[in-house]
């Protein structure tokens, strides 16, 4: 059951990555990627990590593709501005990419990878174990990252502003 | 069919952070750019999920909470430089900004 829920997921989070990268217009990128994080939802959710999926899901869907919509949308940014981009950097784009995928899959098979089957029934995903060891072990990243936050948010608005002086 | 295990999420990681790659590359509009690095966090998410349920182990989900915090940062800073720079040269089109290139 799981295996083919795993299946249909994953078919339908490359279709929307591949639409997300060569879709024409901005807006529809933005619809396809937000499709895309609805599928990583479902993916977590397989992976018994329900805490994850729902900070993804607020943080994702609802955080950083409204920033990405505002900004189309004010900009007023939905038109091709790629009219005549030469074929070679295309293909070399795609060239170039399938042969990175080809490295990273071959270098993974030759890996040492401990292959066990997946735990089905752990209780690592819920709010409870997360916070145990994001408060005991990685207390001071935690900070950290508060304070990288407020440099965005400062910086952010610091660059959004008309006029610098 | 043969039980999911890691090598199933490995490789679904790997397609599609390529396909964040072959984005980057492709792409000439700025804010498909950062869409496609958005394509690449995301793969990287999932893996560390994926091994962080093989080895039991919540560290890597933590870590994932990070990443998360660090994407969002990224994002605000540059769609404001997105901003800034649509505001003076009219155009997202990485290909206009080519001022510091030679």
């Amino acid at each position: 059951m799981s295996q083919y829920a795993f299946y249909i997921l994953s078919a339908l989070s490359v279709m929307s990555a591949l639409f997300t990268v060569f879709s024409k217009k901005p807006v529809y990128s933005v619809l396809y990627l937000i499709f895309f994080f609805f599928t990583l939802f479902g993916h977590y959710i397989l992976l018994n990590a329900q805490f994850l999926a729902a900070v993804h899901l607020i943080v994702y869907a609802g955080a950083i593709m409204v920033l990405f919509l505002f900004v189309i949308m004010m900009l007023n940014l939905n038109k091709e501005i790629e009219p005549n981009k030469n074929i070679v950097s295309k293909f070399a784009a795609v060239i170039s990419s399938g042969l990175l995928l080809i490295v990273i899959v071959s270098v993974l098979k030759h890996a040492d990878v401990e292959v066990s089957k997946l735990n089905q029934h752990t209780d690592i995903g819920l709010v409870e174990s997360i916070g145990h060891v994001l408060y005991n072990e990685y207390m001071l990243p935690f900070e950290m990252v508060s304070i990288l936050l407020l440099t965005a948010l400062i910086g952010a608005v610091m660059l959004g502003k008309k006029e610098i002086k | 069919m043969e039980p999911i295990n890691i090598n199933h999420y490995l490789l679904l990681s790997a397609i599609l952070f390529c396909i964040g790659v072959a984005g980057v590359l492709f792409r000439r509009n700025a804010i498909i750019i950062f869409m496609c690095i958005e394509l690449m966090l995301n793969s990287v998410n999932l893996l560390l999920t994926a091994f962080s349920n093989q080895h039991n182990d919540a560290s890597g989900q933590v870590f994932v909470i990070f990443i998360m915090a660090v994407a969002a940062a990224e994002v605000a800073v540059g769609l404001a430089i997105l901003v800034m720079i649509y505001r003076n040269v009219k155009s997202t089109d990485i290909d206009v900004l080519n001022k510091l290139k030679w």
